[in-house]
């Protein structure tokens, strides 16, 4: 495949290195000069000095054949404006936008970024699996229909105890797929099921309706 | 009508008093409070600091109620992403953007966006003048 990456930071060039161990074309467009000879010196001739935002640029190197585009800077503008350039001036297949404002996430996806990754809100999902304060984890996002997989965590004390799942008003468009019991294990659930204390509940749901899925499970 | 300007340059200063002056609601953002001093005397709005391609600091200077959205900071991609939250998250009604690289404008311009370059305008302002 062919990889245009936007940004030679430390992501971008630790990404390439990968990239290229496994036999991909791969393109670094980078702005600064320090950086450009650096990665140059270290994977050989991978990276154009150059603004990832500009038609012209993208142009120049191919981005009209480029399989995928990663977008890596520093920045959730610029990361942002990469894409969508790369989408609708050069119609690449697959682009990846790194974010930082995890709240940024619903717009680039409406605006056709294929993907996003914010490590902020992976470091987040990470403090939530230790933290009773974030009940409920962001598992997986699913592509093309805006649904989230979440995981939410029923505390010992909570008022939800040996109630039905029948009896539970979810958001519109979610469902609670898997059930995993402190002491029963995973299980399939039924309208009949009733919620133990320390459940684990695995639900999909509409992206953005993480808090009214919490304020349904949590008896808020 | 209720105005939110990002970016309390001289353009966003000027255009803010502007608009104050004709009985507008103007609220304008600046992650810079020393970018405040280009506010014109006698200026009736509100001057926030904060960013305008941040939710919360959207939410504190009145999107939800804004007619009008203006992004003119010194980034043409901070101006995208922000005026691009304005018109898609915030259903803000009418929303400007300037975008100082004509390519870049012109894209944006076929996305739907509500686009300004400086930069064409003035060099074809320049041209007339010459008598190109």
């Amino acid at each position: 495949m062919y990889i245009v990456i936007i940004g030679g930071g430390e992501v971008g060039y630790y990404l390439a290195r990968v990239l290229l161990g496994e036999g991909h074309e791969v393109l670094i467009l980078e702005s600064e000069n320090r950086r450009t000879s650096l990665i140059t010196e270290e994977l050989g001739d991978v990276v154009v000095r150059g603004d990832g935002c500009e038609a012209r640029t993208l142009e120049e190197v191919g981005t009209g054949r480029a399989d995928m585009l990663i977008a890596v800077t520093g920045d959730d503008e610029d990361n942002l404006v990469a894409c969508q350039v790369a989408k609708h001036r050069f119609h690449v297949r697959k682009t990846i936008a790194r974010i930082k404002n995890p709240m940024h996430e619903p717009l680039f996806e409406m605006l056709g970024v294929d993907a996003t990754v914010c490590s902020t809100k992976l470091i987040l999902a990470h403090i939530g699996q230790e933290l009773p304060s974030h009940p409920i984890i962001p598992l997986l996002r699913l592509r093309g229909q805006g649904l989230e997989v979440m995981e939410v965590k029923i505390p010992a004390g909570s008022k939800m105890v040996g109630k039905k799942l029948s009896s539970i008003q979810l958001p519109p468009k979610s469902l609670i797929s898997l059930v995993i019991g402190k002491t029963k294990g995973p299980q399939i659930p039924s309208a009949d099921t009733a919620i133990e204390a320390e459940d684990e509940i695995v639900a999909v749901a509409e992206l953005g309706s993480e808090e009214k899925l919490r304020a349904a499970l949590m008896g808020i | 009508m209720n105005v939110v300007i990002m970016g309390c340059g001289r353009v966003g200063a000027r255009l803010a008093g502007m608009l104050d002056s004709k009985g507008h609601k103007v609220t304008i953002l600046d992650i810079d409070p020393y970018s405040f001093r280009r506010i014109t005397p006698g200026f009736g709005g509100e001057a926030l600091i904060g960013s305008g391609t941040d939710h919360d600091a959207l939410k504190k200077a009145g999107i939800e109620k804004a007619d009008i959205f203006v992004s003119v900071t010194q980034g043409d991609n901070r101006n995208v992403l922000a005026a691009q939250l304005a018109k898609h998250i915030f259903k803000v009604r009418r929303v400007v953007c300037r975008i100082y690289d004509p390519i870049r404008e012109e894209m944006y311009r076929e996305l739907g966006l509500d686009t300004i370059s400086p930069t064409k305008m003035g060099a074809e302002r320049l041209f007339e003048v010459i008598g190109g």
